[in-house]
């Protein structure tokens, strides 16, 4: 019983109930055609956003102001880039994947060194760095599509026991974060610097090296969810980021990682990028216009916000 | 000499004199832009983008960020090209509720203690849906009134500086000079301490809401004027933008310390550094990116300043 009520009050319990109503009700009015497909589909698209969300968490775990604006220009920099290197050449796929996960890692040193030499806030800097790498995907794009390799896309598409590779992928991720964050002395750094960064400080937390790992951590999921988006969806698009500023900020927040910082959510990120795929195919079920649709989508964003906020005391 | 160099002063000076910087070097490149038609045409597209930065300067005295205002610009420039021509009395009342709609948000965003983040990226899919639903492809007609504004040839100074120097003459005016701008700030700075001096922080807040989103309802209106025809997309980048413009201009996110002059010229800098990249005949791939470098390099100014500015106070 104690169980029960402990999970109840836990806060990531919300998400996967609103994900499984969502369900429950594109299954009924399809009248349980769609329930394999559909699930199959939330567990390959909640996939990308389970991957950009669980480094969004960690920066936002920070504290107040710590925001990564730059995951959408690194997630097309690294499908491009990969993509390119790889050349439809099976045998170079592990170099390619090395590539982008290399320039997470440039991406997220210079967003700190931003940070930390020029001291502005890092919604600000990775705002600036954004827009640099955003040109120099668009400059080494020029406009080429690049195929994956056959085995990559093949992979990518591909599913194992029922389940899509790429939910095998973030599984293995989140399973890797949760043990970083809950069981590593980095995690109880970054979630002690989120309370109190002068605490942390005086208290003798190498801040600027948590900090720093931080972003790079982020950038380095964000490249690496360019790479399976980019070998998802048959070639890197300029664009294809552009969704995913908003959906790993929104999947951290209806997941229950709090904004003000020093205190994360591993479970609450499944479920809340199940949740935002399922709302997005359930308003398609019903047959509503692109208007409407971005209209309820942004509705119930702000509904979860307000509904999981009511059980919050003001201070 | 002293007061010259002061903080708030400088606050003013650094982007000013990168302002300055900048236009010296388009004329260099390209001196025919001296002219009446020549900073008429550079500047014309910083007229909206102006007052859309001051909406965000706005949000951002009282501690929030409002990642909706691009989507909302947007809107905004579909009622005016569609319902504000053919039916000024509804396009009107849609306007008005649309800035109804920001207050309220202002309200609960602070009675439920929620990221203003998160709830405005939620409003902008509103915002977008609406759009889209006004203006499914890119169409609707300008308001006669409105055209003949934004392409009037007042003598000696052209249009697009009269419409800057007056949005920053009344932006000024009202945030720093009018009692309910230093309320405004004072939210900003430590809400808490406002609230135990008698003012009510929910009012302020609405007003400082409400007022944003019509300096963003008149930016979609002189965006119309501009391009005569709108689409939904047509403003999106101006979240981005107004953000960067307000920091350029020497606003801080937090503590309510935020500068409106300083903000409509972070405005005019961003949208020159596109004019001056054409002239320098670099390819418009890095047109983004050398606006987040333009930000990066004014930041870096502002900080070596600060940093003799107090090693000289010392001394």
């Amino acid at each position: 019983m104690t169980q029960l009520v402990s999970i109840y009050r836990s806060r990531w319990i919300w998400s996967f109930v609103a994900a499984a109503v969502v369900w429950t009700i594109t299954v009924m009015f399809t009248g349980g055609a769609s329930m394999v497909g559909l699930t199959q589909a939330a567990f390959t698209f909640a996939a990308f956003s389970i991957i950009v969300g669980l480094g969004q968490m960690f920066v936002i775990t920070l504290g107040p102001g710590n925001v990564d604006l730059s995951i959408p220009a690194t997630m097309t920099l690294s499908g491009t880039v990969a993509l390119k290197f790889i050349n439809v050449d099976a045998s170079l796929i592990v170099p390619g994947f090395l590539i982008a996960a290399g320039i997470g890692l440039g991406v997220g040193l210079a967003n700190y060194s931003l940070i930390k030499l020029l001291r502005i806030p890092p919604i600000i800097a990775t705002l600036a760095m954004s827009f640099i790498i955003q040109s120099t995907a668009i400059w080494t794009n020029r406009g080429l599509r690049i195929r994956p390799p056959q085995p990559l896309s093949d992979f990518a598409v591909g599913f194992t026991f029922g389940l899509p590779n790429l939910a095998w992928v973030a599984l293995l991720i989140s399973a890797l974060i949760y043990l970083l964050l809950e069981k590593s002395v980095f995690g109880r750094w970054v979630i002690a610097v989120g309370q109190n960064m002068r605490a942390a400080r005086l208290a003798g937390i190498p801040v600027d090296g948590v900090r720093c790992l931080t972003y790079v951590l982020c950038a380095v999921l964000a490249a690496i969810c360019g790479f399976f988006l980019a070998s998802f969806s048959g070639g890197a698009a300029l664009n294809m980021g552009a969704e995913y500023l908003l959906m790993s900020i929104a999947v951290v927040v209806i997941g229950g990682t709090s904004v003000a910082g020093g205190d994360s959510n591993v479970p609450g990120i499944w479920g809340a990028s199940l949740f935002m795929f399922l709302v997005v195919s359930m308003l398609n079920t019903y047959g509503f216009d692109a208007g409407y649709r971005m209209i309820m989508t942004g509705i119930i964003i702000i509904g979860v916000i307000i509904a999981a906020s009511s059980r919050t005391v003001r201070i | 000499m002293k007061t010259l160099f002061s903080a708030d002063s400088l606050r003013i000076l650094v982007p000013a004199f990168s302002l300055a910087a900048l236009l010296a070097a388009v004329f260099y490149l390209q001196p025919r832009t001296m002219s009446y038609m020549g900073l008429n045409l550079m500047f014309n597209l910083a007229v909206p983008i102006a007052l859309a930065t001051i909406a965000q300067m706005l949000i951002i005295a009282v501690n929030d960020l409002d990642l909706s205002i691009g989507a909302f610009v947007s809107f905004a420039a579909c009622v005016t090209a569609t319902f504000l021509e053919s039916d000024p009395l509804i396009g009107l009342i849609i306007l008005a509720a649309a800035v109804g709609v920001y207050a309220l948000m202002g309200v609960v965003i602070y009675l439920r203690n929620l990221p203003a983040i998160v709830v405005t990226l939620g409003m902008s899919f509103v915002w977008s849906g609406l759009a889209v639903l006004l203006l499914p492809s890119p169409g609707g007609s300008a308001p006669e009134w409105i055209r003949a504004i934004m392409t009037s040839r007042p003598p000696f100074v052209p249009m697009a500086i009269i419409a800057s120097v007056l949005i920053a003459i009344v932006a000024h005016l009202i945030v720093m000079r009018s009692s309910f701008g230093v309320v405004m700030r004072g939210v900003g700075g430590n809400s808490r301490s406002v609230e135990r001096a008698g003012w009510s922080v929910v009012k302020v807040r609405a007003m400082t809401y409400a007022l944003a989103g019509t300096f963003a309802v008149i930016a979609g209106i002189v965006l119309v004027g501009l391009t005569t025809a709108a689409d939904a997309n047509i403003a999106l980048r101006y979240t981005l933008l107004s953000i960067a413009g307000v920091i350029l201009g020497g606003g801080e996110f937090v503590g309510g310390r935020v500068s409106p002059i300083g903000a409509v010229i972070g405005a005019l800098t961003l949208t020159l550094a596109a004019s001056f990249l054409s002239f320098l005949q670099i390819s418009p791939d890095w047109q983004i990116g050398v606006q987040g470098a333009i930000l990066i390099i004014v930041l870096a100014i502002r900080l070596l300043l600060n940093r003799r500015e107090r090693r000289e106070k010392r001394a």
